[in-house]
């Protein structure tokens, strides 16, 4: 074991033996490396959040042909940190009537919710929190208590702009959430295991080619859970406000907005583990070299993170029934054909060879969204008829 | 006493308490949030007896989704979300004596039963509990037959809710 093959074990084992040097019980040592490696992950995922701060505002400054920020240090890298003083040094307001305790948890919650996901984000082979075999599950577990948190958040504030906006975002939490729990259970039966570490092991093809219409109901989900454009029913900042953070100032709103950025690139690292083949490629070498794979990872976090903005500085907001049509009406159903279409086609094809089971299951995914799109396109065929016969019955009897 | 004790009394104590808060503070929105305490304490004690699929549909279940509608239950029906009234009602002593009964039932049963007083069973390494609970759940000589049941039961649950929301033209 070296630094170059197992580098976290590697210094958490000299860690250890420093600390034992020292005259500390094992247990204790064994304990005081854990969390050391807790902070240290943490951190670093703070950090990287400081960084993103930057990333979105030039990406989206070029999606609307700006420059954005590009004075304070080379291409306006230190302006996150401008950014943390004005935000820091911003008065605290609570508003009269909030309910105090509730008011200063939603935040904390806010942000917790996303960094406890990274616990379970295999980075490498030998970079990993914990491997839980309940990954998937872990996963939702998470965005309930984000969901938690705006609702402390728009009920504590005392402001009807806030409680609506809560209202929206649980509404839409609460609904996508069941195509996304469907979408990761087809990565599931395709690994034969909820481990993120294991679902990435089993990707000798990658499962965006074994389930396309899978990787796609899972971004879609994945952005509504987010709350960004085209679901940002939540702020909606023509209609009301600020959605449920109206009433935070300051820092408390600064961990609200690090949250949603945060936790779009880490939908972003989730959609390339479970279904692009996590540590392995785009470089290659990813398997052997924990660094690589690592690198690997964040890459691909960052390609669907940009992706994810692409399409929120792309689209226009939907109308909160669209929304929830659109949810129950297509894709939940279509989500649910396609994990009873995976899961008998996994039967059917096991034991064939790699590019039979690949055709098989590419061609059943695009045969699902084929109908699914009729399907649609016949319903709103029906729609427009039904209306154009109420519209014109004055002039078809003229006609006869 | 080991650290598992250790970290078995603070969750039961974290249990009991907040459940004592659920039942005497005077806010409904409190209690609720008390509630979801109370159920993730439930989950931490899932999740020190090795049950990682329960504890994660503990907070799943319970905290995404019955607390929270909980929570809208409470703020859609009621204008005022403090309780003013006196917290007690004549029949207080009755709902006391049923609670003893039950706890003192419950405990009397347990005690009589041979696996409380086992030490848990060491699981080897290597284990899938995940794949020997799914098995399970669908072998015909295990759990299939209740497990079928319980989905039907929620099936009759959805098609009445679908049923009382239907817009009939």
């Amino acid at each position: 074991m070296t630094l170059w093959n197992n580098p976290t074990n590697f210094i958490a084992d000299w860690l250890r033996g420093v600390f034992s040097g020292w005259g500390m019980a094992e247990g204790l040592a064994v304990i005081l490396v854990t969390l050391i490696g807790i902070v240290v992950m943490a951190s670093l995922v703070m950090l990287l959040d400081i960084f993103l701060v930057w990333v979105e505002r030039k990406v989206v400054a070029r999606f609307q042909d700006r420059l954005g920020p590009n004075r304070v240090g080379p291409f306006g890298l230190i302006q996150p940190f401008a950014d943390i003083i004005k935000l820091i040094i911003k008065e605290d307001i609570t508003p009269d009537g909030a309910d105090k305790v509730v008011y200063n948890l939603a935040p904390l919650l806010s942000l917790m919710s996303v960094i406890i996901l990274w616990a379970i984000i295999p980075l490498a082979p030998v970079i990993f929190g914990v491997d839980l075999n309940v990954g998937a599950l872990y996963l939702i577990a998470a965005g309930a208590i984000g969901t938690l948190s705006i609702i402390m958040a728009g009920w504590s504030s005392n402001n009807k702009y806030a409680l609506i906006g809560a209202f929206r975002q649980v509404a839409a939490m609460v609904s996508y959430e069941i195509p996304m729990v469907v979408a990761l259970l087809i990565p599931t039966i395709l690994a034969g295991t909820m481990g993120m570490k294991g679902i990435v092991d089993a990707q000798s093809i990658w499962f965006v080619i074994l389930s396309p219409l899978g990787a796609l109901i899972f971004l879609i989900s994945a952005i509504a859970e987010l709350g960004r454009t085209p679901f940002d029913l939540n702020e909606a900042e023509s209609e009301i406000v600020a959605g449920f953070h109206i009433e935070y100032t300051g820092m408390k709103f600064g961990l609200f907005y690090a949250g949603e950025l945060l936790h779009a690139f880490t939908f972003g690292t989730f959609l390339g583990i479970l279904f692009f083949g996590g540590w392995n490629g785009p470089l290659p070498w990813g398997g052997q070299y924990p660094l690589i794979g690592a690198l690997n990872v964040v890459i691909k976090g960052l390609f669907f993170y940009w992706v994810i903005m692409w399409i929120k500085y792309t689209l226009m907001r939907i109308r909160i029934d669209h929304m929830l049509a659109f949810n129950w009406k297509f894709l939940t159903p279509v989500a649910f054909v396609l994990l009873m279409v995976t899961a008998l086609m996994d039967k059917l094809l096991a034991g064939t060879a790699p590019w039979i089971y690949g055709m098989g299951m590419f061609l059943a995914n695009i045969l699902v969204g084929w109908l699914a799109l009729e399907a649609a396109r016949a319903y709103a065929r029906r729609q427009r008829l039904a209306k154009e016969a109420l519209a014109q019955p004055a002039t078809q009897a003229a006609h006869h | 006493m080991t650290a598992l004790q250790v970290l078995f009394i603070l969750s039961a104590a974290v249990i009991l308490g907040s459940a004592l808060m659920v039942v005497t503070v005077r806010n409904l929105i409190h209690a609720a949030l008390w509630l979801i305490v109370t159920l993730f304490g439930v989950a931490v004690l899932y999740a020190m007896l090795n049950a990682s699929f329960l504890a994660l549909v503990q907070v799943v279940v319970y905290i995404g989704a019955i607390a929270i509608l909980f929570i809208f239950a409470v703020m859609l029906t009621r204008k005022e979300m403090r309780d003013r009234g006196p917290q007690l009602n004549k029949t207080w002593w009755l709902a006391g004596i049923i609670g003893l009964l039950t706890f003192g039932g419950l405990a009397w049963l347990l005690n009589n039963w041979s696996g409380f007083w086992k030490t848990a069973g060491v699981i080897p390494a290597g284990a899938d509990t995940m794949r020997d609970l799914g098995v399970a759940l669908v072998s015909p000589n295990a759990y299939v037959l209740p497990f079928e049941v319980a989905s039907v039961l929620l099936l009759a649950a959805l098609i009445g809710a679908v049923y009382l929301a239907f817009n009939r033209k």
